[in-house]
C-alpha cells in the first residue's frame, strides 16, 4: 500500500495489523522520552487547504515522534486565491524531496486526485465530506480497546451526516470489522440516495434516536457527530432546539445508555447541542481517549505507509 | 472554385452527384473545371449546425480562440456554430456581438453567430441591449446567460416579451440556484452521497423548465432549453410541446448534449474533473430517456455544449475544477454511437436542419438540392473511430473521449462551396 486515501483500501486484516502497530504506539506515550528512529531521514509535509487543529497537530506530533522531518505548509486558499492549479501547488512542494504528504482540502476527492499527481505517499487527513480515515481508525480503534471486539456490536452514529467525512469512512470501517451500524440523522441531514447505499453497505437508517437508544436493549456505543453549522446553507431543521430535543444526547439520553456505553464524538464538540456536557464529560465518554487514540493510529500509519519493507511497513 | 461530389449517398439513400458552381451554390449539373470529390460510400448531409458552443474569444483565448474553435466545428462537420456570450467581456452589446461575428467571418471556416446576454454582464437582473444586438450587423436572434440560469422569473418573462418584437428566441440554462446550490457539481443521488461530492438535483432543472414553458405561453413567446438532462425534463417539455403546437401562438424547443446521450453519472466515481459539466452527467434511467426524446422529436436538436478549458483550469479538486468538455469534432460520432438506431435523415433532422432553423439561419441546414448554399458533410458511416485528444484542433484538452471507440468519422467538409475538411485534415493547416 502506497496511500492511505480511504478504508476501502485497507481489507480488515489490514485495519487489525494497523491497530496491533498501534498499540504499541501507545506505550512509545507513556515512555519518559517519546521517540523512535523509524522514519530518520524521512520527510512529511502536513499540507492543509482548511484549518484543523488537533489532526495537523496530531500528525505532526506523529511525525516527529517517529523521527521523520516534518514540516507544516498551511495551503488554505492558496491554489485559488493566487489562481495555481492544485497540481502546481502540490508538485512544487514535492519536488523539494518529500516523502509522505498529509493533505487536507476542503474538496471531497483532492486526495484521491493528488495521489494520481505525485510519487510521494499519500495520507488523508480529510477531504471535503468525503472521508477521513484516519479519524475513523482511530474511532475503531477506541471502541475495539473499550469493547474487545467490534464483531457483532451494534454501533449509532448520530448527527450531521450530510456534511460528515467522518461518518462516511466510519461505516466502512465499522462494518468491516464486523459491527452493526445504525445512523440517525432528520431526512434532511440524511446523505442523498442513503437508501440504495445502505442497503450495498449493509447498514441500518433511522430518524428516530429514542428508538434507536431504547430499541434491543440499545446500541453498544454511541457515535455522536457535530453539526457542521458553517456548511449549512440552507434550512436543515428549524432550530438548535429543535434539533437538541430530537437529536441531541441529552442528559435524559444519557440516562437511557448503560453506564459502560462509549460515547464518542470527533470533535470540536458543540456543547448543548449535538451532545450535552453531561454525557461530553461522563465517565463512559472517550472523547480524549480518541485524542490520544488518534496519535498512536496516525504513528502507525506513517509507519506502516514510508518505513519501508526492511522497517516491516506494508507492502 | 467550383466542385463536383461524385458517388454520395444522398441522407444515406441512393447514390448521386452534388454540383457546386463558383458561388458556393448547389446546382444541377456539373461546372466545367470543377474540383472533384470521390465521396462513394460516404453519407452526405447538410452542414451541422451547433446550437452552443463556447469559443472563449474574447477574453480566454488561450483556452480557445474563434479561429481555433472554427477549425475544430469544421472537423467536426460543422457549418455553422452559435457562440455562447460568456466570453470576457460579456457578449451583450451590439459592438461586442459585431466583433464575435466579424472574427467568425475572418476565420472563414464555418458561420460564427453570436448568441447575446439576456442580462447585462450575466448579472440576472438588467436585459441587455438585446434589441441593438439583433439589428447589429451579427442580427443575433438567439439570446442566452448560459453557464448561468435566469432564475428571476420577472426577467425571464420581461426578457421573453421584449425579444417577441424581432422573432428572438431566449434559450435558457435551467437550474435553479436554491435547489443546485453554487457548488453543486455532481448528480445528486447515492453516488454524490457516497463521494460527498455537492448535489445537483434533477428538480433545480425540471423547476425551471416548468417556469419557462408556463412564462412562454404567457407572453406568447420561444423558449429554448439548453442542455437538458434529465427524464422530468423530457416530461414537462412532452406535455408543453402539445400545448404550444395546440395554441399555435408560442413555442418551446430543446438540444441534448452528445455526452448527455452517452455518458452517465458513474463516471464521477474517480474524482476525475474531464467528467464535470453542467448540467452534470446523469443517471442510465435519464440517459434513455433523453434519448427516446430525441428519436421522438421531444427534444429538436443536438447540441455539443463545446466547452475548452485550459488544462491548469481543470488540474483543480474536482468541485474546484472548471465546469465542461469539448465537444464539436465528435458530435456526429457520439450521436451515432449512442443511437444507432437513428435514420440519416433523421441525424441531418437533429444536428443541422432544426437547429438552423432555431436559430434563425435560413441558408444553413437546407436540404442538399440545387438553389441552396453548397454546406455538405460527407460521414463515412461505419467507421470505427478511437479518440485522440492530441489530435484536435481545439487548444484545449478537456475531452472526455480520449481512447474510446466512436462509429462514423467525418471525411470531408464544405462550407459554402468551399473544402474546408478534405480526407479528414484541416485545408487551411
Amino acid at each position: 500500500m502506497k496511500h492511505l486515501l480511504s478504508v476501502d483500501d485497507l481489507s480488515a486484516d489490514a485495519i487489525q495489523q494497523l491497530f496491533e502497530t498501534a498499540a504499541d504506539m501507545h506505550d512509545v506515550q507513556r515512555r519518559e522520552v517519546k521517540k523512535l528512529p523509524a522514519l530518520r531521514g524521512r520527510t512529511v509535509v502536513n499540507m492543509f487547504f482548511e484549518d484543523s487543529t488537533r489532526t495537523r497537530s496530531s500528525f505532526e506530533i506523529a511525525g516527529k515522534w517517529l523521527s521523520a522531518d516534518v514540516i507544516n505548509v498551511s495551503a488554505k486558499g492558496s491554489s485559488t486565491s493566487k489562481g495555481e492549479s492544485l497540481r502546481d501547488t502540490v508538485l512544487t512542494v514535492c519536488a523539494m524531496g518529500v516523502d509522505g504528504l498529509v493533505i487536507r482540502h476542503p474538496a471531497s476527492g483532492a486526495a484521491l486526485q493528488v495521489s494520481e499527481w505525485v510519487d510521494a505517499s499519500v495520507v488523508n487527513a480529510g477531504d471535503g465530506t468525503h472521508e477521513h480515515p484516519t479519524q475513523a481508525l482511530l474511532d475503531a480503534y477506541t471502541l475495539q480497546r473499550r469493547l474487545g471486539s467490534l464483531e457483532g456490536r451494534h454501533v449509532a452514529i448520530v448527527g450531521d451526516l450530510t456534511h460528515s467525512r467522518v461518518f462516511r469512512s466510519n461505516i466502512q470501517c465499522l462494518t468491516r470489522l464486523g459491527a452493526r451500524v445504525t445512523v440517525v440523522a432528520p431526512p434532511t441531514l440524511m446523505p442523498s440516495g442513503v437508501g440504495a447505499w445502505s442497503a450495498a453497505a449493509g447498514f441500518d437508517t433511522s430518524y428516530d434516536l429514542d428508538d434507536v437508544l431504547r430499541r434491543d436493549g440499545g446500541p453498544d456505543a454511541v457515535m455522536m457527530l457535530r453539526v457542521q453549522r458553517e456548511r449549512m446553507t440552507g434550512a436543515y431543521f428549524p432550530s438548535p432546539r429543535e434539533y437538541t430535543v430530537g437529536y441531541g444526547l441529552t442528559r435524559d439520553r444519557l440516562a437511557v445508555l448503560g453506564p459502560d456505553v462509549p460515547i464518542c464524538h470527533p470533535g470540536p464538540m458543540n456543547r448543548g447541542l449535538e451532545i450535552a456536557a453531561d454525557a461530553a464529560d461522563a465517565a463512559q465518554s472517550v472523547v480524549l481517549e480518541q485524542v490520544s487514540s488518534g496519535l498512536a493510529v496516525r504513528m502507525a500509519v506513517l509507519y506502516h505507509l514510508l518505513a519501508g519493507e526492511s522497517e516491516g511497513g506494508m507492502a | 472554385m467550383s466542385l463536383v461530389i461524385e458517388g454520395a449517398s444522398l441522407l444515406g439513400e441512393g447514390t448521386t452527384d452534388l454540383y457546386v458552381d463558383d458561388h458556393g451554390m448547389l446546382v444541377d449539373s456539373a461546372p466545367a473545371g470543377a474540383e472533384r470529390i470521390d465521396a462513394a460510400g460516404l453519407v452526405a448531409l447538410p452542414g451541422l449546425v451547433d446550437l452552443h458552443t463556447h469559443l472563449r474569444e474574447p477574453g480566454r483565448e488561450d483556452a480557445e480562440t474563434i479561429l481555433t474553435g472554427s477549425r475544430a466545428a469544421a472537423l467536426g462537420g460543422y457549418t455553422a456554430v452559435l457562440a455562447m456570450a460568456n466570453t470576457t467581456p460579456v457578449t451583450d452589446t451590439a459592438e461586442a456581438a459585431t466583433r464575435v461575428w466579424e472574427l467568425g467571418r475572418e476565420a472563414g471556416l464555418v458561420h460564427v453567430q453570436p448568441v447575446g446576454a439576456v442580462t447585462r454582464g450575466l448579472g440576472g437582473e438588467e436585459l441587455a441591449e438585446l434589441g441593438l444586438m439583433h439589428r447589429s450587423r451579427a442580427g443575433v436572434t438567439v439570446f442566452s446567460d448560459d453557464g448561468r440560469c435566469v432564475h428571476d422569473a420577472r426577467v425571464m418573462r420581461r426578457a421573453l416579451e421584449y425579444v417577441k418584437a424581432f422573432g428572438g428566441v431566449v434559450s435558457q440554462h435551467s437550474q435553479d440556484p436554491s435547489l443546485a446550490g453554487p457548488a453543486a457539481c455532481c448528480h445528486e443521488g447515492e453516488l454524490s452521497g457516497r463521494l460527498g461530492l455537492p448535489g445537483w438535483p434533477g428538480i433545480a432543472e425540471e423547476v425551471i423548465v416548468a417556469r419557462d414553458v408556463m412564462l412562454a405561453r404567457h407572453t406568447g413567446s420561444r423558449v429554448h432549453v439548453a442542455h437538458v438532462s434529465t427524464a422530468g425534463s423530457v416530461d414537462v417539455l412532452r406535455w408543453a410541446k402539445a400545448r404550444a403546437e395546440r395554441d399555435g401562438t408560442w413555442s418551446v424547443t430543446a438540444e441534448v448534449t452528445p455526452h448527455h446521450l452517452l455518458l452517465t453519472t458513474d463516471l464521477l466515481a474517480g474524482y476525475d474533473p474531464t467528467y464535470k459539466v453542467n448540467p452534470p452527467l446523469r443517471p442510465q434511467e435519464d440517459v434513455d430517456a433523453l434519448r427516446e426524446a430525441l428519436a421522438d422529436g421531444t427534444i429538436d436538436a443536438v447540441a455539443t455544449d463545446h466547452a475548452p478549458h485550459a488544462r491548469h483550469d481543470k488540474e483543480h479538486a474536482f468541485v474546484d475544477a472548471a465546469f465542461g468538455m469539448v465537444g464539436l469534432e465528435t458530435a456526429l460520432a457520439v450521436v451515432r454511437t449512442a443511437l444507432p438506431q437513428l435514420s440519416w435523415p433523421d441525424v441531418a433532422r437533429v444536428m443541422s436542419a432544426t437547429p438552423a432553423r432555431i436559430a434563425g439561419l435560413a441558408d444553413q441546414g437546407r436540404p442538399l438540392t440545387p438553389g441552396s448554399p453548397a454546406h455538405v458533410v460527407l460521414v463515412e458511416p461505419d467507421a470505427a473511430l478511437t479518440v485522440d485528444r492530441d489530435a484536435s484542433a481545439s487548444l484545449s484538452r478537456n475531452n472526455p473521449w480520449h481512447g474510446r471507440s466512436l462509429t462514423s468519422r467525418v471525411v470531408h467538409t464544405v462550407y459554402a462551396g468551399r473544402v474546408t475538411v478534405r480526407d479528414g485534415a484541416l485545408v487551411d493547416a
